[in-house]
């Protein structure tokens, strides 16, 4: 158990490096950022000193190792656009980021498990069609396309929920809360949603494969020859056993967006992590883009770690797996 | 109501429609394309941090609407020699805490310009000219330059003043960077105060209660970044916002036909031109002319004008939000030349015999280098100007990239005609010329913009002569001969103006203004 937790903290530290190159020589090759920063009115001089202050007069590798050699002691550099720690920058928009996709994954979860074991459990009834043909929209419909639809038909035509930005905000220690708030609540209910539509219809898809499965199986068989009430048949057997797709899922969904929600923050002005990369990397903020890419992959090796610990638990069968 | 895919996504379908409860009468939110990088009004020369600045602060000069220079805190100034100038300040002004203005806030100011650290782009833009800055007496400040220098007060105009008390601190800048963007140091004399700000969410002014001049309308304004233009138009039907930049050009009719919406208009500034390469004989994006570049002929480059409809293009592709160009200068600038204000018509016949006179009757092909995203319908732009060429026998490819590989491949001149653009914020036609066509020299700083490489001695005589003239209307004589010069010449094929234009809930408006910045302090009710 322990050396299996040891090893995958050693291959994310292998994954973190290759992706710090390749996102370092990307942006290197892309172009030079004083062109997006430094004001077009610049002399050839002024904009010499600007290169030269950034660090961006050095050769790739000089700037690739210092960089490297300071990001080993925590510090991924200064915003070339704002002066600020690109540290400090990402974990000030993370909170908003995290508070959007909990929701919206919490949306998912409660809509998506229970309508797939529904649909898996009668699958020639018409509801399970219905809930079946929902899904294929929610998937397929893009992102960008269903918020502004829920902007035009809630914030617009029926003026009920606001159709931009977070809200106020309380303190809570370092942290800036929106859900602690009736307003917040309001301001986050569009974006949860369209976020959370697609990942609630690939949890239908997923559950239901999931239930249709099991159900055969000869233990739900013997539950029922047994004259278990059918609440515990499904709320207890069948959901434990096709907890393991949906934890798949789900996990990686979750953490997809995290570090993606860039489209849904867009349409609703959503003052998260998916702007400021979006932001950085047409700038060519270096720093910043390097600093969110490497953070996001060290938080998808852990979340992925936490999935595994999680199956452990759920599937002993699983911890067999892992002694080998 | 039957809507249309496309009209949903450019969020304008919804003509007609009333807008939600407006917020309270006195709260004034806007949505902006992009936020500030910083609160400091002296850390990044970027139009989003200076319509914030002008919001808090106010410097010795103004601009209007259309870019003329107004006294603002200077109530008036003289020269005492061709390179001091001496600025009366205007008595009874204080800070937002209660202080007066005194000169030694002015030259505290101008003394932190070059203090402050890892600027992207350093304020001593405006001031490189500026030798000292002094107090003569409480009321008076001396501006000494280290030569005749007639652009002083637009320059200053971007050197918002700061109160000594309130932005000194231990360090050598005094207030740092970061401690402003947490709104330490911010006391200003403008109409608006600092309360609040989170990056990435809203950025929150209340009104100036000891404000000098015209109390503004509004008790608090919201700048609320939406970089998505669809989401901020979307923002403002649903009646979130009261106010947004930059209406896409797509959606203007929509909006003007919408009767719960007003859009206003600025005059145009920033000029849309092509580029083209007149240095080298082996241009890398030109084909079928045995190593030789056309573009060295003046008469190819006046076939290649005579060839874009600019009419054309401000009609169907700008959607109306532009004015076709004749000069790189609008006709309200100062120094344009009055002869080529209007943009030239479109002569497809003489283009051809314009080539074939100059041996290239059979044509070249060429690449036109363009920015896909930066400028407003530029690759569009691009495309159509390439099928314009290539109608006349220059066959023209189109190499539409983004941005910063566009700004990569222009400054290592990879390209032999790019589509271009330069916003003046001077008002006058020099800076624009000095920086596009004069002779690029590194050392002197001119030419920075020249992409192209034109050179033309005439041309850079009659600018360094206008550059240091302190009369206005022999400087303006001087101004306008380069301009004509430069445009005889076809050294730039200029095409159009960009128009900007802003959408409000009805019921108000705004005095828009040619430099794009968006001040609340000029937003106002209807009667």
């Amino acid at each position: 158990m322990l050396v299996f937790v040891i090893n995958r903290l050693l291959q994310s530290v292998i994954v973190l490096l290759v992706m710090s190159v390749l996102v370092f020589v990307g942006i290197f090759l892309i172009g030079d950022p004083t062109a997006m920063l430094v004001s077009p009115e610049a002399t050839d001089l002024e904009r010499q000193m600007v290169r030269e202050a950034l660090g961006l007069d050095r050769s790739m590798l000089v700037q690739y190792l210092s960089f490297m050699g300071n990001a080993l002691q925590g510090d991924f550099g200064r915003s070339f656009l704002t002066g600020q720690p690109a540290l400090q920058l990402i974990l000030e928009r993370m909170p908003a980021t995290f508070e959007l996709v909990i929701v919206a994954m919490g949306f998912a979860v409660l809509m998506g498990v229970p309508l797939g074991m529904l649909a898996g459990m009668r699958p020639e009834a018409p509801s399970s069609r219905a809930i079946m043909a929902l899904s294929i929209f929610g998937f397929s419909l893009p992102t960008f396309w269903i918020g502004l639809m829920l902007i035009m038909v809630f914030a617009v035509q029926l003026g009920l929920l606001p159709a931009s930005g977070r809200g106020p905000t309380v303190e809570v220690g370092p942290l800036k809360l929106s859900l602690l708030t009736l307003q917040g609540w309001y301001h986050v209910a569009l974006p949860a949603l369209t976020l959370g539509l697609a990942k609630a219809a690939l949890l239908i898809r997923v559950t239901r494969a999931a239930t249709r499965e099991v159900l055969p199986m000869d233990y739900i068989k013997f539950a029922r020859a047994k004259g278990l009430p059918a609440r515990r048949i499904f709320g207890v057997h069948l959901l434990k056993n096709i907890m393991i797709p949906i934890l798949t899922v789900s996990g990686l969904e979750f953490g997809q967006a995290i570090a993606f929600a860039v489209v849904t923050e867009s349409v609703f002005s959503w003052p998260g992590m998916g702007k400021l990369l979006i932001d950085s990397i047409i700038t060519l903020d270096r720093p910043v883009v390097v600093a969110y890419v490497l953070i996001m992959v060290f938080f998808l090796v852990i979340l992925n770690l936490v999935v595994d610990l999680l199956y452990m638990a759920i599937d002993p069968s699983s911890r067999e797996k892992v002694r080998d | 109501m039957r809507l249309t895919r496309h009209r949903l996504l450019t969020a304008t379908a919804f003509a007609g429609l009333t807008l939600g409860g407006p917020a309270l009468a006195d709260d004034l939110t806007i949505g902006l394309k992009s936020e500030p990088s910083s609160l400091d009004p002296q850390f990044h020369v970027l139009s989003p941090n200076m319509q914030v600045a002008l919001s808090i602060f106010e410097a010795l000069t103004t601009q209007d609407p259309t870019g003329a220079v107004k006294p603002l805190l200077a109530e008036s100034w003289a020269l005492a020699s061709p390179t001091e100038w001496d600025f009366k300040l205007r008595p009874g002004v204080t800070f937002s805490d209660g202080s007066p203005l005194t000169a030694a806030d002015v030259v505290f100011t101008f003394d932190r310009v070059a203090k402050v650290p890892n600027s992207p782009t350093a304020f001593t833009l405006f001031t490189r000219k500026i030798a000292s800055v002094t107090a003569l007496d409480d009321a008076t400040v001396r501006i000494t330059t280290t030569v005749p220098y007639p652009l002083l007060l637009v320059d200053i105009v971007n050197i918002p003043i700061l109160s000594k008390t309130a932005a000194s601190g231990p360090a050598p800048e005094g207030r740092t960077t970061t401690e402003m963007n947490r709104g330490e140091g911010l006391i200003g004399t403008g109409p608006f105060t600092f309360v609040s700000w989170q990056k990435g969410a809203d950025l929150v002014l209340a009104r100036n209660e000891h404000y000098w001049g015209t109390a503004p309308a509004w008790d608090r304004v919201v700048m609320r970044p939406m970089t998505n233009p669809a989401a901020r138009a979307a923002a403002l039907l649903a009646g979130d916002i009261d106010m947004m930049e930059d209406l896409p050009t797509a959606s203007i009719a929509d909006f003007r036909a919408n009767k719960a919406v007003n859009v206003v208009s600025a005059p145009p500034a920033r000029s849309i031109y092509i580029a083209l390469d007149q240095e080298r004989d082996d241009s890398p994006g030109i084909g079928g002319a045995g190593g030789k570049n056309p573009l060295k002929d003046k008469r190819v480059r006046e076939a290649l004008s005579l060839a874009i409809d600019r009419a054309a293009i401000v009609e169907r592709i700008m959607g109306g939000a532009a004015v076709a160009a004749g000069s790189l200068g609008t006709g309200t600038m100062f120094g344009t030349s009055p002869a080529h204000v209007d943009a030239p018509r479109p002569d497809t016949e003489r283009a051809r015999a314009l080539l074939a006179e100059a041996g290239w009757g059979n044509g070249f092909t060429i690449t036109l280098g363009s920015p896909s995203g930066r400028y407003v319908n530029d690759a569009r732009v691009s495309q159509t100007v390439a099928a314009m060429w290539s109608r006349i026998g220059v066959t023209t490819a189109v190499d539409a990239v983004a941005p910063p590989v566009y700004f990569k491949n222009r400054d290592a001149l990879d390209y032999s005609a790019y589509l271009g653009s330069w916003g003046n914020n001077t008002a006058e036609i020099g800076t624009t010329l000095t920086a596009q066509l004069m002779t690029y020299d590194k050392a002197k700083g001119q030419g920075t913009a020249n992409g192209g490489r034109y050179s033309n001695p005439e041309l850079d005589r009659l600018l360094d002569e206008a550059s240091g003239t302190m009369d206005d209307a022999a400087r303006k004589a001087l101004l306008e001969q380069a301009d004509a010069l430069a445009m005889e010449d076809y050294a730039i094929l200029p095409l159009h103006f960009e128009v900007p234009s802003w959408a409000l809930r009805s019921g108000l408006t705004y005095a828009a203004r040619a430099d794009q910045f968006t001040l609340p302090q000029f937003v106002t009710t209807e009667n």
